[in-house]
C-alpha cells in the first residue's frame, strides 16, 4: 500500500510513533504544494491531517486533497476540542475526526474504520524481505520458513527496520520510533537489541542488519537502489 | 527489561501491545506451559507454571500467592502478594520438547494494592535504576561468571571431584566439556543472551562465561537464566555445576568480575579522552564511591560464608580497597581500551562472586558508585605493585583498607551502613542481616574436621 499523507511536517511525535508501531507507511508534508509535489506515483494511501497547531494550513491541505476530480479517501482529521466550531460547513473535507490529545488505541481503531468505510484494503499484513517474512497480524517472524523466537522488542525492532529497507537510522531515531519512551537503557539499548537480533537471525542472515559506522543501523537494501 | 508499564493509562483493563504479543505468540506457537520466574532475597530461582488459558487474566490481575512461603518475603499475617509478569521478558524455552512448547517470563512482585513489594529484589533494582535514570544515567553491566563442573556424586554429599579426575567411560573429559559448552552457548543465545565463553587453562573443571553489556536489570535477569541453564545442561549429562565461590582447597575460587559503566544521554559518562587515565570526573568519583563503601556492600556482593574463603585465598580475588589500571590484586580495575574506543571505558569490580543475588548486588554497587558521584568524592592514587607482598603496617601507612575477612565482619559493616539500607530498603536489609547472622551462628557452633584432625590425636 502507498504511504499515508501526514500533516504537518514534522509529524507530532506521538502520532509518528503510533503509526510506526502499527506498521503504517507514511510521509509528512508541510504545505499544500507538497501534497502534489511529494505524491507517490500510485497516489497517497490515505491522509491524516492534524489541525490543532496550524488550522488554516491543515484545511488548505484538506482542500488540496478533496477539492479535486478524484478526492482522496479516507481522510482522518485530528483537532483540539476548542476547535470544534471550525468543522462547521467543512464536512466534505474529511471522513472522520478525532480530538487531540488522542488515545493510540482509539486512533488505530478509528483509522481502521475509515479505511473500512472507504472500501479500502487497509494495509499489507506481511512484510517480506529476502528470506525474512513477518506476519503483522500474528506477530510471527520467519526466516527460510523457520519461525524465529523473538522477544517483543526484538520483533518490533525487526519489523521497523525491515519495513524501511536500505534506510539508515540513528540509535536515537530507533529508540524514539521503536521504544518511544524513556527506558532504563537509553540509546545503548538499541545496540544490545541489534546484537541479539543478529544472533537470532543466525550467522547466515545476521548481515541483513548492517552497522553504519558512527551513524546507526540499516536493514537490507533499498528496493530502489538496485 | 522493564517496559511493561507503558499501557496508555493506569488501570486499563485491555492487554498492552506487549501483552498482546505474548498472548498471540502463545496461541500461534501452541505454547502449553508458561513459567513465571522470580527470585527470593538470597537470589534463588523461583518458578510457577501457568496454563496459557490463565495468561490473559494474569496480565489483567496478576497472580496472587502466599508470600510467606518464599524466604525473605512476607510475614505470615500480611502474606499475600501479586506476581506481575513482565511481558517484555517473554521467551520461548529452547529446551522445551517440540510437542510441548513452553515459555518464560520474569515477574515483578507487588502488594495487593499494586505498589512494589519491598521484599522483591527485582523491584529493588528497578527502584535504584529509576533513581539513576532520573538523574540522566543508565547503568550497564557485563559480568564474567565463573563456575565449576563436578561429578554428580557431590549432590549426595560426595567430595567434589573435578571432571578431569573423574572417570568417564566413553568420553574424554574434553569431549564432555566441549559438549557442555556447545549446548550451553546455544541455549543462552536462543534466550537472547549473547555470550563469550572461555574455559580456564588450569583444568577443564572451572569455566567462565562472559556476558555482553546490557542494562543492569536485563543483566541481572540474564544471570538468573544463565545459572539455571548451566546447571540444567550439566545435569542432563550427569554433571553437577556449581556457583559456590570456593569449592576446592588450593585452587582459585569462582568470582563474577563485573564490568560497569554509566551512560548519560547515550554517551559514556566515565570517559574523558583528555585525562591521562581516560577517566572523567564522574568515572573517578564513581570508583571512589566503590572504594569508600566497598566494605559496607560486601555482605551483599559476597553473601555466603564460603565467599570469604575466596576473597582471602591469595589467588586472583582482591583483598584490598584499591584501584588500578593493570593490577589484578586491586578491588577495582580500569581496563585499558583502545584509543577512539571511549565508549568502552568501564570499571571492573572484582570482589563480587557468582553466588550473589544479582539484583541486590547491582543495586548496592550502583548506590556506592553514585554516592561517590553525588558527593564528588576524590579518587585516591592508583595502586602500583603487588599489594599482597606488603606488610599490614606498610598498607596501613598507605591508608589501604582490606575487604571484610569473614561474613561476620561483613555483616557488622553492613549493619552500620545507611547506604546499603537505602539501596535495598528496610525490609530486605533487616531480613538479610537476620538470615545471614543465623547462618553464621550455626556455622560457628560446628566442630570442624580441621579441628578434629589437628587436635583430637594430640590433645
Amino acid at each position: 500500500m502507498e504511504p499515508l499523507l501526514v500533516f504537518p511536517n514534522p509529524a507530532p511525535p506521538e502520532l509518528a510513533q503510533t503509526l510506526d508501531l502499527s506498521g503504517w507507511a507514511w510521509k509528512a508534508v508541510g504545505t499544500e504544494a507538497d501534497v502534489h509535489d511529494q505524491e507517490p506515483e500510485q497516489g497517497w494511501g490515505g491522509a491524516i491531517v492534524v489541525a490543532d497547531t496550524d488550522p488554516s494550513g491543515a484545511f488548505a491541505v484538506c482542500r488540496a486533497l478533496r477539492k479535486v476530480e478524484i478526492p482522496l479517501e479516507p481522510l482522518l482529521l485530528l483537532i483540539s476540542g476548542s476547535q470544534l466550531t471550525e468543522l462547521d460547513h467543512r464536512n466534505d473535507l474529511f471522513d472522520d475526526f478525532m480530538l487531540t490529545p488522542f488515545h493510540p488505541r482509539e486512533f488505530e481503531a478509528r483509522l481502521q474504520h475509515v479505511f473500512y468505510k472507504a472500501g479500502r484494503v487497509t494495509r499489507t499484513e506481511v512484510v517480506e524481505y529476502g528470506p525474512l517474512k513477518l506476519n503483522l497480524e500474528t506477530y510471527q517472524a520467519m526466516v527460510d520458513d523457520k519461525p524465529l523466537d523473538l522477544t517483543y522488542m526484538e520483533y518490533e525492532l525487526l519489523k521497523f527496520l525491515s519495513s524501511h529497507p536500505g534506510k539508515v537510522f540513528t540509535r536515537e531515531t530507533l529508540l524514539s520510533r521503536v521504544w518511544g519512551y524513556d527506558y532504563y537503557g537509553g540509546a545503548r539499548t538499541v545496540d544490545v537489541h541489534i546484537r541479539r537480533l543478529r544472533s537470532k537471525l543466525g550467522e547466515e542472515h545476521a548481515n541483513l542488519i548492517q552497522t553504519v559506522r558512527s551513524v546507526g543501523y540499516s536493514f537490507g537494501q533499498s528496493r530502489w537502489s538496485g | 527489561m522493564t517496559t511493561e508499564n507503558q499501557a496508555p493509562d493506569a488501570g486499563d483493563p485491555l492487554p498492552s501491545r506487549q501483552q498482546q504479543y505474548v498472548l498471540r505468540t502463545i496461541e500461534e506457537r501452541g505454547v502449553r506451559l508458561v513459567r513465571l520466574w522470580f527470585t527470593n532475597v538470597l537470589g534463588q530461582h523461583k518458578s510457577v507454571a501457568i496454563s496459557p488459558a490463565e495468561m490473559e487474566n494474569i496480565f489483567a490481575e496478576g497472580l496472587q500467592f502466599d508470600g510467606s512461603s518464599i524466604d525473605g518475603f512476607s510475614r505470615v499475617q500480611e502474606s499475600d502478594v501479586l506476581a506481575r509478569p513482565d511481558a517484555s521478558s517473554f521467551e520461548l524455552l529452547p529446551w522445551a520438547r517440540d510437542d510441548e512448547p513452553s515459555a518464560l517470563m520474569f515477574c515483578n512482585i507487588e502488594n495487593l494494592d499494586g505498589s512494589p513489594f519491598a521484599g522483591d529484589p527485582r523491584q529493588v533494582l528497578r527502584r535504584n535504576l529509576s533513581a539513576a535514570h532520573e538523574r540522566g544515567f543508565e547503568f550497564f553491566c557485563a559480568p564474567e561468571v565463573e563456575f565449576f563442573y563436578f561429578d554428580e556424586s557431590v549432590r549426595n554429599g560426595g567430595k567434589p571431584v573435578p571432571l578431569d579426575q573423574a572417570s568417564y567411560f566413553d568420553l574424554t573429559t574434553e569431549d564432555v566439556s566441549s559438549n557442555l559448552r556447545k549446548t550451553t552457548l546455544h541455549m543462552l543465545e536462543a534466550l537472547s543472551i549473547p555470550v563469550e565463553y572461555t574455559f580456564h587453562e588450569d583444568g577443564p573443571s572451572q569455566h567462565e562465561i562472559d556476558l555482553q553489556y546490557t542494562d543492569a536489570l536485563n543483566c541481572a535477569d540474564n544471570i538468573m537464566t544463565l545459572r539455571l541453564v548451566v546447571k540444567k545442561v550439566a545435569m542432563e549429562q550427569g554433571i553437577h555445576a556449581t556457583f559456590m565461590p570456593k569449592p576446592l582447597d588450593g585452587v582459585q575460587g569462582s568470582g563474577m568480575h563485573t564490568h560497569m559503566s554509566l551512560f548519560e544521554h547515550g554517551v559514556n559518562a566515565f570517559a574523558d579522552a583528555g585525562d591521562p587515565h581516560g577517566l572523567s570526573k564522574t568515572g573517578k568519583s564513581f570508583i571512589a564511591g566503590l572504594l569508600v563503601h566497598g566494605r559496607e556492600i560486601t555482605a551483599i556482593t559476597n553473601q555466603l560464608i564460603n565467599s570469604y574463603r575466596r576473597i582471602n585465598d591469595g589467588f586472583e580475588a582482591p583483598q584490598y580497597l584499591t584501584w588500578a589500571r593493570n593490577n589484578r590484586s586491586a578491588l577495582v580495575r580500569v581496563p585499558i581500551h583502545k584509543t577512539g574506543k571511549e565508549s568502552a571505558t568501564r570499571v571492573e569490580y572484582r570482589a563480587i562472586d557468582p553466588s550473589c543475588n544479582p539484583y541486590l548486588a547491582f543495586s548496592v554497587l550502583l548506590a556506592a558508585g553514585m554516592r561517590g558521584v553525588t558527593e564528588g568524592y576524590d579518587l585516591q592514587a592508583e595502586a602500583e605493585g603487588n599489594l599482597f607482598t606488603l606488610t599490614d603496617d606498610q598498607r596501613k601507612k598507605m591508608g589501604i583498607q582490606s575487604l571484610p575477612k569473614s561474613m561476620a565482619e561483613a555483616l557488622d559493616e553492613m549493619e552500620q551502613s545507611e547506604l546499603v539500607r537505602d539501596a535495598v530498603g528496610d525490609h530486605i536489609f533487616e531480613w538479610f542481616l537476620r538470615n545471614r547472622r543465623a547462618e553464621w551462628n550455626e556455622f560457628h557452633r560446628q566442630v570442624t574436621p580441621f579441628e578434629l584432625e589437628r587436635y583430637l590425636p594430640s590433645w
